[in-house]
């Protein structure tokens, strides 16, 4: 049976359901004589150290020492792109950044002692906002541009004219499980490090520098990860650092693992981002020239802000044909924590826009937002304004109309209407956005992967690869793939946990590309070692190798099934003829390029497309809302793994729709984040799952030159929720005039709700009555 | 000495600090299916089941936060974590509906959804799984719909199910821990626990021990020790009081004793004569917070934590409660109205309890609870509004409470609406006429959860939608063109 197209539950399931999975954290109490560690945070958004006094916390009961830039052997930096993060830093650049660490026989111990320490300081005057940064002229990156047509002149002829400036919040990844890092020193000094890290080959990269010790002496493995959503890519190493550093220098077993509310202070989040639009068009809704400038907030330090910002200004098209666009792109540098990768990378930021300016041309031209849109889809043929050709473009408008069907959208638009005209404190909207997300990460040189794919002499299968596994189902997928491709049972196929030892210099889990590159590199070791296996099944049989089939562990000659020998028979009778049983695979994309100067290339491999069509009611009195009813048509490609890439879309979506109306993170004006905990920062609960949730997958969809043909799809869906977004504000807007621009804070809290519902009222008031508002 | 049962097995744990909580226990001791996800009760993942009774004796598995309890007060307690739910090799048919619906993505959560629904599952008298049984729950990877679909899978127990036996050895009632004299030898413990097995003994120790810190559900207060790093000499816990463990329903008032947790509240409102004299209360309660808190969170804990943003006391407030605060000398009754004294301060005197809460029968016809908050669920308000409101048969006020909470340093009872709205018709005049009233109740604050701008129209709009609902006659075109008061 083939096992790729499969709906297979998680590859871990039953330990997820029994509890017996294990994470970084829940390995400590089976290890005797470990240490833990606490952070020295310091109470200022900006400040110079001047000292540190650690004797009372030193004199504290099962204080061990206290980790300062002093202890480092090697490098005192963990930055992944630019030198500009010290892991012990003399400057403070963002409230409660740790100065220290302490080291303790428990955790309560190192809790206290941290309070112990005394950390002289400077204050300096702090920036914590974009707008301050842009003020102050403090940036990370020099500006950034991508642009065609004449898009001056295409504003000044207009005849359709918008202009102004939209804010998006940011995000915090909240994942589950908290940073966490378990590290061991061997009898060799060689340091084995168990870290919840996206990018084990860069976690062994920075404990490498950080300990002055070749990559060769660190082995970084990483079990599994209770979510990471880019949370994980980078801002896993410094936790690994540290704890192996505290390895190194006590010689003892050390954890470190993020309380919540530290995991919140210490750690970047979605950018928020500052968009400044010019808009011209037609009074058809096509638009026809676009002039968008984008800020983001990068942080203290740049991490990976500057292809979080590409990706924002390769996405501000969307999925729209825009012939004279110009986008520019900057980091701001401000004093809070350093932004990073989260789900969309991006890429949801700069669609947010342009959804967003569709919506006020589709109010101002007082035509539906659904028809502007479609009105400006790329077509078959069509290049962005990055230069690439728009692959499969049609799938964009084929994907609206049968959303359009399946979700009943035309009749469901004169319900809605129907409904607000009769109904004065509740008011319901109706929008359907669609989604073209580019795979492929943006520097090229990360698409490449590794696998080692292992037979033993029983025909069981051991497979490594350099992807890691968070819950999106990677390891599913790639069992599923081994064991069609060695034509054995998944029983006889085990993933492994990934370990920078298996699969050297690997690329981070990211940009939903960990199937398309570690798929096909496994795909690629199975085939070297099913080529190898078949002249030894051809003479075992008396067949032709093109004759030999291999299929759920047994093999044999095409048509002759009751002939058939078991896969280890034949694996053993190999051995025993010196074929070698194990291989590795390698993938890179081909055929990538893109040059920063002229902002054009080729990016992406290819696009990920789909639509959402959401409902929403909204109460007038409070600005309190409900989800209604969701429907998701994705293209998925050919699905290697139905039951997974539903919860990716599902999942993904419902992420959006917290990163667009509940989650909000508040900052006093000293830099320090208020809500720094699950009972202040609110991520979806249950009751954000609308009760009516329909989700498709695009058919005839296959990818060529994919593995399998199949298609990302751990980011795409994320952004399906600004349909969520677009739909409040058509319910806010059915409170006052038609033409009226609905101007909608995000996240859209039912405050935020409450405020736009009030400015279509007033403006909708002096509409009526002009006299009156003078 | 603490003794407690864990899936099945005694276990005798020495010298236990009440700071230490049973999620930190679980761990350390290799039990690592409770995950900490936020130390504070709100995301579930280290949700294990307490075998307990309810009020009649029924025996009951209840799914608790283990962050949010003492190990001292596990005492006497049988506890099922989720490596007890199965065997090694079978699946709990709960187990195995999120497997097949891929209820699970990253798993982290996944053991506390498995317990929640433990619970539900053996829920006396459930017909289906109820969604709100995970309201405790957080999962940030699979958007809830395949959990919701698993749970909506599950039928009945089948007939040889071993939990149903097992259910029944839930604990007859929690044995007493004597205080004990001084710390052992070599004590690492920072902290005394007691837990006195009646109310004079309870009342005698606080008398003896004005300092020592009272636990009760545990929600607040281990929230402060795991977040704050509060730090308590000596710890009693009511949990074995019984007699605050009691509902009367008299023939002119409900007593409701202070030591009930708000499941059991809930389930005294599942008589339909009951709901409907205490709607108010029914409106409320499935908005507190989530299952899980409220099947810890008690009646006298929420009102004595004094927190302004406490959702029980704008509805009480707004029935009219009295309480019984008792001490060793003696019993006091004072207005719920004239309990809370300032931010955190309550009428307490030292030594002091809440026993009780009376409400007079019968109480306001008409009561609504709203709560504003940026999640409908397992979230705490921006703004709480009760009202209740009798009407006379001419359909003039005859008696109209409004309570709100989130807008000052205190739970805020609106006499000034009740004097200015009794005798007038019940219409858009007299609410024209109240709503400049509310304006001088009180000068909200601006926070993380809303601004002060947004509390004050909120106080306004909450009332124009309380009389939205109860006006007899549909109110007229009242699309308020926004006053002058209302910009952000």
């Amino acid at each position: 049976m083939k096992q790729v197209g499969r709906a297979l539950s998680h590859e871990s399931a039953r330990g997820h359901v029994t509890g017996h999975a294990k994470y970084v954290d829940d390995l400590w109490p089976l290890v005797t004589g470990v240490v833990h560690l606490w952070p020295v945070n310091v109470p200022h958004a900006h400040a110079r150290v001047l000292g540190i006094d650690t004797a009372r916390a030193l004199a504290a009961p099962g204080v061990l020492t206290v980790l300062t830039a002093a202890d480092v052997p090697g490098e005192n930096d963990i930055g992944p792109a630019r030198r500009d993060e010290p892991l012990f830093p003399s400057e403070i650049n963002f409230h409660s950044q740790a100065v220290a660490w302490v080291v303790a026989e428990s955790e309560k111990e190192a809790r206290a002692a941290a309070k112990l320490c005394e950390v002289q300081v400077e204050v300096l005057p702090a920036i914590c906002s974009i707008r301050e940064a842009i003020a102050a002229g403090s940036f990370l990156t020099e500006p950034e541009r991508m642009a065609r047509g004449d898009v001056p002149r295409a504003l000044g002829r207009g005849p359709g004219r918008l202009s102004g400036e939209i804010f998006v919040g940011g995000q915090e990844h909240f994942y589950l499980e908290t940073q966490a890092a378990l590290a061991s020193i061997d009898e060799a000094g060689a340091l084995f490090v168990q870290s919840s890290t996206q990018h084990p080959s860069e976690t062994q990269d920075v404990i490498g520098r950080v300990l002055g010790l070749p990559r060769h002496s660190v082995n970084v493995q990483c079990l599994r990860m209770g979510g990471a959503f880019g949370g994980k890519e980078v801002q896993a190493n410094a936790w690994a650092a540290l704890a192996a550093l505290a390895a190194y220098r006590l010689l003892r077993p050390a954890r470190l693992r993020l309380s919540r509310e530290q995991d919140m202070l210490l750690t970047g989040k979605r950018h928020p981002f500052l968009g400044r639009f010019d808009v011209a068009f037609e009074a058809d809704g096509r638009i026809t020239g676009l002039e968008l400038e984008l800020f983001s907030d990068g942080g203290h330090c740049l991490d990976l802000s500057a292809p979080v910002l590409s990706r924002a200004m390769f996405h501000a098209d969307n999925c729209y044909s825009i012939e004279n666009m110009s986008v520019t792109g900057r980091v701001c540098r401000t004093h809070t924590v350093s932004n990073t990768a989260f789900r969309g990378f991006g890429g949801p930021q700069g669609m947010f826009m342009i959804e967003d300016i569709i919506d006020r041309v589709a109010r101002r031209l007082r035509l539906p937002a659904d028809v502007v849109r479609r009105r400006n889809f790329y077509r078959e043929g069509d290049v962005s304004h990055y230069g690439q050709p728009i692959r499969d473009a049609e799938r964009i408008e084929r994907i609206w109309v049968q959303l359009g069907k399946t979700s009943g959208f035309e009749q469901r638009q004169r319900d809605v209407a129907a409904f607000n005209a009769t109904s004065l404190q509740k008011k319901r909207g109706l929008a359907m956005t669609p989604v073209k997300f580019g795979i492929s990460f943006t520097t090229a040189f990360f698409n490449q992967a590794g696998a080692l794919v292992l037979i033993y002499r029983d025909g069981s299968v051991q497979v490594n690869h350099g992807g890691t596994e968070m819950g999106q189902g990677l390891h599913t997928k790639l069992w599923q793939i081994a064991a069609d491709a060695l034509g054995v049972t998944l029983d006889a196929v085990r993933i492994m946990p990934t370990r920078t030892d298996k699969v050297p210099n690997t690329s981070a889990t990211a940009a939903s590309s960990g199937s398309d590159l570690n798929g096909a590199a496994v795909l690629s070791a199975c085939s070297t070692l099913k080529r190898r296996l078949l002249p030894v099944a051809a003479a075992l049989l008396g067949s032709p190798e093109d004759e030999i089939v291999f299929e759920d562990g047994r093999v044999f000659a095409r048509g002759q099934p009751d002939r058939a020998l078991g896969f280890a028979a034949v694996v053993d009778a190999a051995y025993l003829q010196r074929v070698p049983l194990f291989a590795s695979g390698y993938y890179r994309t081909p055929d990538l390029h893109f040059d920063k100067a002229s902002g054009k290339g080729k990016p992406f491999h290819y696009f990920a497309y789909g639509a959402a069509a959401s409902e929403v009611e909204i109460d007038g009195f409070t600005g309190q809302y409900t989800l209604r009813r969701v429907d998701i048509l994705e293209d998925v490609g050919e699905s290697l793994s139905p039951l997974i890439d539903l919860g990716q879309v599902e999942g993904g979506f419902i992420q959006g729709v917290g990163w667009l109306t509940t989650e909000e993170l508040v900052w006093s004006a000293a830099g320090a984040l208020q809500t720094k905990g699950a009972s202040t920062y609110k991520l979806p609960s249950l009751a954000e799952c609308p009760p009516e949730f329909r989700v498709d997958f695009l058919q005839r969809a296959a990818e060529p030159g994919v593995v399998l043909g199949s298609k990302a799809v751990g980011e795409p869906p994320l952004m399906l929720a600004l349909s969520v977004r677009e739909a409040l504000r058509e319910a806010v807007a059915a409170f006052g005039e038609p033409g009226q621009i609905v101007e909608l804070s995000s996240p859209s809290t039912p405050e935020a709700v409450y405020w736009a519902i009030e400015a279509v009222r007033r403006a909708g008031a002096e509409a009526r009555e002009p006299r009156a508002a003078q | 000495m603490t003794e407690f049962e864990i899936n099945g097995q005694t276990v005798i744990v020495e010298d236990v600090d009440p700071h230490c909580t049973l999620l930190d226990w679980l761990r350390a001791s290799g039990r690592t299916g409770a995950k900490e996800g936020c130390a504070e009760g709100e995301c579930g993942a280290c949700a294990v089941v307490f075998l307990s009774r309810d009020a009649s004796g029924n025996p009951r598995a209840e799914t608790v936060n283990s962050c949010l309890v003492s190990l001292a007060d596990v005492a006497g307690r049988r506890v099922v974590s989720v490596e007890g739910v199965s065997g090694p090799l079978e699946l709990h048919p709960i187990q195995q509906a999120l497997v097949s619906s891929g209820g699970s993505q990253c798993g982290y959560c996944t053991p506390g959804f498995v317990m929640s629904l433990f619970s539900e599952y053996y829920r006396p008298g459930r017909a289906v799984c109820s969604r709100e049984s995970v309201s405790g729950n957080l999962c940030r990877c699979t958007g809830y719909r395949p959990i919701l679909s698993a749970a909506e899978s599950l039928g009945a127990p089948a007939a040889g199910d071993p939990w149903l036996e097992r259910l029944q050895g839930a604990p007859e009632r929690l044995p007493s821990v004597e205080l004990a004299e001084r710390p052992a030898v070599c004590s690492r413990r920072e902290a005394q626990f007691a837990r006195p097995g009646s109310l004079g003994e309870l009342l005698e120790i606080l008398a003896l021990h004005p300092d020592a810190v009272l636990v009760a559900g545990g929600t607040d207060l281990m929230v402060d020790v795991n977040q704050r790093g509060a730090r308590h000499p000596l710890w009693v816990s009511i949990a074995a009081v019984s007699e605050l463990c009691k509902v009367e329903w008299r023939a002119d008032e409900v007593v409701l004793g202070a030591g009930i947790s708000l499941s059991e509240l809930e389930r005294e409102l599942e008589e339909p004569r009951r709901a409907a004299e205490l709607a108010g209360l029914l409106e409320l309660l499935p908005l507190f917070s989530s299952r899980l808190i409220r099947n810890r969170a008690t009646i006298g804990g929420n009102l004595a934590t004094a927190s302004p943003i406490g959702d029980l006391a704008p509805v009480l407030l707004a029935l009219g409660a009295d309480l019984t605060l008792a001490s060793d000398r003696g019993r006091r009754r004072v207005p719920l109205s004239s309990f809370f004294l300032d931010y955190r301060k309550t009428a307490l005197a030292p030594s002091e309890i809440i026993a009780s809460v009376h409400l007079q029968l019968p109480l306001p016809r008409i009561q609504r609870f709203y709560k504003l908050s940026k999640r409908p669920l397992d979230d705490i308000s921006t703004v709480a509004a009760a009202f209740a409101l009798d009407l006379t048969d001419d359909g003039r006020v005859e008696r109209l409470r409004v309570a709100y909470g989130g807008i000052a340093a205190t739970p805020l009872c609106a006499n000034a609406v009740e004097l200015a709205a009794v005798g007038q018709p019940w219409d858009d005049t007299t609410l024209a006429a109240l709503l400049p009233v509310l304006d001088a109740l009180g000068t909200p604050l601006s926070d993380h959860r809303g601004s002060a701008s947004y509390r004050r129209s909120m106080m306004r709009r909450l009332l124009e939608r309380f009389c939205a609902e109860t006006f007899a006659a549909p109110p007229l075109a009242r699309a308020h063109a926004a006053g002058a008061g209302d910009a952000p």
